[in-house]
């Protein structure tokens, strides 16, 4: 028989029982509600840490000397126990050289998108007239603005001249020029400052002006010192070195960050491997997004099971209740019967019925989860995002909850005999 | 003979039903019946409650088998039939009308009417309008879209009597289809029948009432699951007194 009319029947007997309807639903209802909502308030929270832990660079991989460790230990789960040697300071010859970063760009090539190294050279305190301001100095590569998204308003990053022909060029902040010379970010361009740097006394021309984070916290606790980026070559040589203990690289479009960081970290521990007390290690934003996100994956599936749990019962409230149908019912069975319905086809409609209560549970549930979700997001400070999946997921898996639980009260109804049927009381 | 063999509707031949079969409370109930009906009969089978009519009433409208026995309805042969066969032999060839009415609740009068055709497979428009023309024939048409809830006995069972013409059966099987009723929409239900048969309708009534057997063209009496007595009915006079009245 055809499928639209065993539905549009499933209606009529569900309108016919409302409230018996609704109260076998909510099994269904609650079950669909607390997946959907914890899935969406699990979504909304592991979507705001990776877009958080994003802004602070996933692709990006940070490159630094560390200590050898000894009687070391690796876990199954990769964590790493063993103690440090009581250290020496480490050395000049310890220290990363400008050489091993070139030959590691050479050989890393295309996967690498920049290389972002940052050299602190000294504080200073710059006066104009009688205004003052607290800087920090040091030299970067420009590849040092694209790891820390910092965004110029005016000018531009170091030109190639600047870099190597050691300009004296300086890229400052917009609140240092505020300070300064109390103009807007355009006029500050052009403008020169006298620093003290390593006892010789020079002038800084403003190339650039870079836009600060807004970030409440980091202002109030370093607000008397702004940064001052001059180019690398000239805070080496200013400095007298070309060494470094750490730098960042950010990793090339479509490149596996993760990989590339083990890389990495293999290629230029190759040269510390006569080293007796350091050695270089990195780590990878991106590798500690996936590993929230498996905790998260992890945590939301647990609840899931309850959740599942909840949805069995529910099932079984409905298989519960299409059996007092089926008997309820036993008359029309038979009558059915004898008008020339089959024995599938009993057994068809019933199941139909099954899946329409929970199908309609499910739905319900859907909506309620949405809501409870999104007002959970909420509460928690995040924005709602719904997956799909699971809202698609859950409505196939409350059909299938109603398949698999109205199969055994569809059967009873289909195998009945139509003669005892007709005549039930 | 060839002609006989066409216009036989149902043939019975040595129908015996056991119930509880192997169990020491092993009950025979029909003992060798052996019957016709031929093609545009209107005939009834009488007897008193227990006397294996309600047995013989299942065998014939194919809801039960014979535990012995031959039973050929329109040539077929019901023990080459599976039940899915049987359901839709019942389906195209048989109308039930009980005593209860057994309309199916909660469902209004022209869609119990569409339900025969429903597992027959006809399109929706057909089934509608087919519906439609036998709640006029029964003079429902002003209530077709009645719950049963809100009809009266005799609505009822011109309901159902509608609803077992839906798919032009071969023979209406009426199981005391006045038994519920009071003595005027009895009547009105016993006219409905004997047009029907004026019609062409082979009917098959079955009925403790000798009253309403006389109305019928042939009387199968029936006792303690043998039939005993055949007699056909010269002149059914109410017939022609009902067809003067309406």
């Amino acid at each position: 028989m055809l499928l639209g009319e065993n539905i549009r029947m499933a209606f009529t007997s569900l309108r016919a029982n409302k409230s018996r309807a609704l109260l076998t639903m909510l099994g269904i209802i609650i079950g669909i509600a607390s997946v959907i909502a914890i899935m969406t308030v699990g979504n909304s929270l592991s979507n705001a840490l990776t877009s958080s832990m994003q802004s602070l660079g996933a692709s990006n991989i940070s490159v630094y000397l560390t200590q050898k460790r000894v009687e070391e230990e690796k876990r199954e789960d990769g964590i790493i126990f063993g103690t440090v040697e009581t250290d020496p300071t480490a050395t000049m010859e310890d220290l990363i050289t400008l050489e091993m970063i070139q030959g590691m760009s050479e050989k890393f090539g295309d996967q690498i998108r920049a290389i972002s190294i940052n050299k602190s050279v000294t504080n200073d305190t710059v006066k104009v007239g009688t205004n003052s301001a607290d800087i920090s100095i040091s030299g970067v590569s420009n590849g040092y603005f694209m790891g820390n998204n910092k965004e110029l308003l005016a000018g531009t990053y170091f030109t190639d001249q600047e870099i190597s022909g050691k300009k004296t060029a300086a890229i400052v902040s917009e609140s240092m020029v505020k300070k300064l010379w109390e103009v807007d970010p355009q006029e500050a361009i052009g403008k020169d400052f006298e620093v003290t740097i390593n006892e010789t006394t020079m002038m800084l021309t403003v190339t650039g002006v870079y836009k600060q984070e807004e970030n409440a916290m980091i202002s109030l606790m370093i607000s008397t010192a702004t940064d001052v980026y001059i180019p690398l070559s000239l805070a080496c040589d200013l400095m007298h070195n070309r060494l470094f203990a750490s730098f960042d690289v950010v990793a090339g479009e479509g490149v596996d960050p993760t990989a590339l960081s083990g890389q990495i970290k293999d290629y230029l521990s190759g040269f510390y491997r006569d080293n007796q007390f350091y050695t270089i290690d990195s780590f990878c934003m991106a590798s500690m997004v996936e590993s929230m996100g498996d905790m998260m994956g992890a945590v939301t599936k647990a609840i899931s099971l309850v959740a599942g749990i909840a949805l069995l019962v529910g099932g079984i409230g409905v298989m519960n209740i299409m059996l007092v149908s089926v008997t309820e019912r036993t008359r029309e069975i038979g009558t059915r019967k004898a008008l020339g319905a089959t024995n599938a086809s009993i057994r068809l409609q019933f199941i139909i019925e099954s899946m329409i209560i929970c199908l309609i549970g499910g739905t319900i549930g859907v909506g309620l989860g949405l809501g409870l979700g999104a007002l959970g997001a909420k509460l928690m400070g995040y924005a709602a995002s719904p997956s799909l999946g699971s809202i698609l997921g859950s409505l196939i898996f409350s059909m299938a909850i109603g398949l698999f639980f109205g199969y055994y009260p569809a059967n009873k109804a289909a195998m009945m005999n139509p003669i005892e049927a007709l005549r039930y009381e | 003979m060839d002609t006989e063999e066409k216009n036989s509707l149902l043939r019975l031949r040595g129908i015996i039903k056991r119930f509880y079969i192997g169990q020491p409370n092993e009950l025979q109930i029909l003992n060798g019946i052996d019957m016709d009906v031929t093609r545009g009969e209107f005939v009834s089978i009488v007897g008193a409650s227990g006397s294996g009519k309600t047995t013989l009433m299942n065998v014939i409208g194919l809801l039960d088998r014979p535990t012995f026995g031959k039973y050929f309805i329109d040539g077929l042969d019901i023990d080459l039939a599976n039940d899915t066969e049987l359901s839709f032999v019942r389906n195209q060839k048989i109308g039930f009308v009980f005593q209860t009415y057994n309309l199916v609740p909660k469902t209004n009068a022209i869609k119990n009417v569409e339900l025969p055709m429903l597992y027959a497979g006809v399109p929706r428009k057909e089934r509608t309008e087919k519906a439609e023309m036998l709640l006029e024939m029964v003079g429902m048409a002003d209530r077709m879209k009645h719950m049963p809830e809100e009809l009266s006995g005799g609505q009822k069972q011109r309901v159902a009597i509608a609803r077992s013409l839906a798919n032009d059966p071969a023979i209406i099987l009426a199981d005391e289809p006045t038994g519920a009723l009071d003595s005027k929409t009895g009547r009105i239900v016993m006219d409905l029948f004997h047009k029907l048969n004026q019609e062409g309708k082979t009917i098959l009534l079955i009925t403790h009432s000798h009253e309403l057997a006389e109305e019928t063209q042939r009387i199968i009496s029936i006792s303690d699951g043998s039939i005993t007595g055949e007699r056909v009915v010269e002149r059914p006079p109410l017939a022609k007194e009902g067809e003067a009245c309406s």
